[in-house]
């Protein structure tokens, strides 16, 4: 893509608006995490320099303080991600409870180590920090979704349902 | 006694609408403080309650306010924090999904109390579905005259936004939370100046947890005093637990502080004791960040009295033989759990975590990573247990913030309470594999 084809659409450029109106007309440099997300969501599931650098001249900042906004934070996607990156907490109580069986499960599944997208580009294993569903170890988080308490039968459905939906996850 | 004031209607089908809120005295305390009572007064009320901050360090949430700067014609700012990062907790969470209605109406009368005319709930960036939610009971709040111009014809005005996170432990931090929130990396500020002075934007702030703020709710429903009476000395009122790891019934409990934690852990009532019939080895009681203790210092103290779940009562015998109520993230762990494997997914956590302005932070952090690495792969020795002291030991109190503290106190505590384990694996590097590091869910079946 070339920095003219980046460009929200109208139902994006509207969520921009919303966005903006959060804060005082000479704070918007607050809008930049939401407008990142609101991005990545739109433009393929990661951010592109150029993608960057379009956010950065929506808010009228340095296209420097978008990148070292997006690399501090770990949602956001520097390269391209598969469909659906499947975000698995491996920390204390989801790995007293199976995390390193669900990533091993999920490997041997796919045919791929953590971090590589499958071969079609619809699956990508990513392993995370404690994402807030402790009590319902081991889980995993896939865009804005929790699939919580985990077993092998129920990940085995949720590949299978996501393979027949074939869309790109998204939170925003 | 079992009093609930936060989760009395969580399991309601539709709470998490208005309508049905309010058939549960919804939006009657935000009545209450707008129609009877000065914003002084409700400040009043929350100090009389006696009220702890519920985002881990338990600060007198009354007196936090008292402290907010009032410079004439600067706006002053509410700002919730809603990271929940640290491992161990999703009470938030579970709050804001179930009730978020509670969470606006504790906006509104805080934002009431402190004359903050635009507040902001910062929510972690995972918890996007939770956005969401939020937005919706916004929403409806606006639409229903709770929010916006002149709210119950009282000529207060408050607009109430939610902010999204970008994954960073660090950014619950609340300096750090400001700074991310004025759209900048999470680095955590030098203090002074503290946010009541120069906080959002430079403006006067207060920083508050999700919990905290709701719990303004039933204190102005009931007035400070009666809040006061439940619990037990300075630990008053209710506090939300996120009880996880092997035990039988995890989930989030709302408890009145002062329950004995022998009974949280085995009653029925609560986490139901430990999974398949196994023994307690350790707990750890407020989040990934305070220190472990070993079944016999978590039931009793050290003096032989039963361990309460209050602020004193776990942080009672100091680090020594104590530990502290943090977050509230009660991880349970049974006679199998491996403490060094535990350890380990801890200090990955906070080297993956620390913003890097410190060096002992960055470098304290990526180093106790390394040496437990070395146990866990069979290839350390006793010098290197001495040597990971020395690397804790050396990052309190030489930080920008706590975050470097909080990766410290559970490489100490793991080695003051069982340095043993961290000994076997030097003798019999074999050992490791025999110890269950993790629960196999069943078989590994073939893919
Ligand atoms: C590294 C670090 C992480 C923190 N994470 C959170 C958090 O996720 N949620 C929270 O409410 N407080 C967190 N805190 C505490 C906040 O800095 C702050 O004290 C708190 O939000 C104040 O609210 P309270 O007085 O209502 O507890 C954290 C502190 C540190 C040092
Ligand atoms: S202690 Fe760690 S997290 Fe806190 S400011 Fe220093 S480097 Fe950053
Ligand atoms: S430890 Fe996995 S969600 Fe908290």
């Amino acid at each position: 893509m070339t920095t003219s084809e980046i460009k929200f659409n109208d139902e994006a450029q509207k969520k921009v608006q919303e966005i903006l109106a959060q804060y005082p007309n000479d704070k918007s440099k607050s809008a930049l995490l939401p407008l990142l997300h609101l991005a990545q969501a739109e433009f393929d599931g990661w951010l592109s320099p150029e993608t960057m650098d379009y956010i950065a001249s929506i808010l009228n900042i340095q296209a420097i303080e978008v990148y070292e906004v997006a690399t501090f934070y770990s949602m956001f996607n520097l390269k391209p991600v598969a469909n659906y990156l499947i975000e698995i907490c491996q920390t204390s109580s989801c790995w007293m409870c199976g995390a390193e069986d669900i990533v091993r499960y999920l490997e041997k599944k796919l045919n791929v180590a953590v971090g590589e997208p499958t071969q079609d580009g619809m699956f990508q294993i990513k392993t995370v920090e404690c994402l807030g569903s402790c009590g319902t170890a081991p889980m995993f988080q896939i865009g804005d979704k929790y699939y919580e308490n985990l077993t092998f039968e129920k990940i085995d459905a949720i590949l299978e349902d996501l393979r027949k939906e074939n869309k790109r996850s998204r939170y925003v | 006694m079992n009093e609930k004031l936060l989760l009395k209607y969580d399991h309601i089908p539709g709470i998490n609408t208005l309508a049905v809120y309010r058939q549960h005295n919804g939006y009657t305390s935000l009545e209450k403080a707008l129609k009877t009572l000065k914003p002084d007064e409700v400040v009043e009320e929350v100090k009389k309650s006696g009220l702890r901050g519920r985002g881990g360090a338990g600060f007198p949430t009354g007196m936090k306010w008292s402290f907010l700067a009032k410079p004439e014609g600067v706006p002053r700012y509410l700002v919730c924090n809603a990271d929940e990062s640290e491992p161990g907790t999703f009470k938030d969470r579970y709050l804001m999904e179930r009730i978020p209605h509670l969470l606006v109406e504790g906006m509104i009368i805080a934002s009431y109390a402190l004359g903050a005319n635009a507040s902001y709930i910062y929510v972690r960036g995972e918890y996007y579905y939770i956005i969401k939610i939020l937005q919706k009971a916004i929403k409806e709040a606006y639409a229903a005259g709770l929010l916006g111009k002149n709210i119950l014809g009282s000529g207060f005005d408050l607009d109430l936004y939610v902010q999204p996170g970008g994954g960073a432990y660090i950014c619950g931090e609340e300096t750090a939370l400001l700074e991310s929130l004025e759209g900048k990396r999470g680095n955590p500020r030098i203090k002074p100046p503290f946010p009541a002075v120069a906080g959002l934007w430079g403006r006067p702030t207060v920083v508050n947890n999700v919990e905290t703020i709701a719990a303004v709710v039933p204190i102005i429903q009931d007035g400070g005093d009666a809040y006061a009476k439940i619990g037990v000395g300075k630990s008053t009122g209710t506090k939300l637990i996120s009880a996880s790891g092997h035990i039988n019934k995890p989930g989030v409990y709302e408890i009145e502080l002062g329950v004995p934690v022998e009974e949280f852990i085995y009653s029925e009532q609560y986490c139901g004791g430990i999974r398949n019939g196994k023994k307690l080895k350790a707990v750890v009681a407020g989040g990934s960040s305070v220190p472990i203790l070993p079944t016999e210092l978590i039931l009793k103290t050290a003096k032989g009295e039963p361990r309460l779940m209050t602020y004193e009562s776990l942080s009672d015998g100091g680090f020594a033989t104590g530990t502290m109520l943090g977050s509230g993230g009660f991880i349970v762990m049974d006679e199998d759990t491996s403490i060094v494997k535990n350890l380990f997914t801890f200090a990955r956590f906070y080297r993956h975590e620390s913003c890097g302005q410190c060096s002992p932070c960055r470098e304290g952090t990526a180093w106790m990573e390394k040496i437990i690495k070395k146990f866990i792969d069979g290839k350390a020795n006793m010098a290197d247990i001495d040597l990971l002291w020395d690397v804790q030991s050396k990052i309190e109190g030489k930080t920008i913030c706590p975050l470097g503290e909080a990766a410290a106190w559970p490489v100490a505590a793991a080695i003051r309470h069982f340095r043993h384990e961290f000994e076997a694996y030097v003798r019999n590097p074999q050992s490791i594999n025999e110890v269950k590091h993790y629960y196999r869910l069943n078989n590994l079946v073939e893919a």
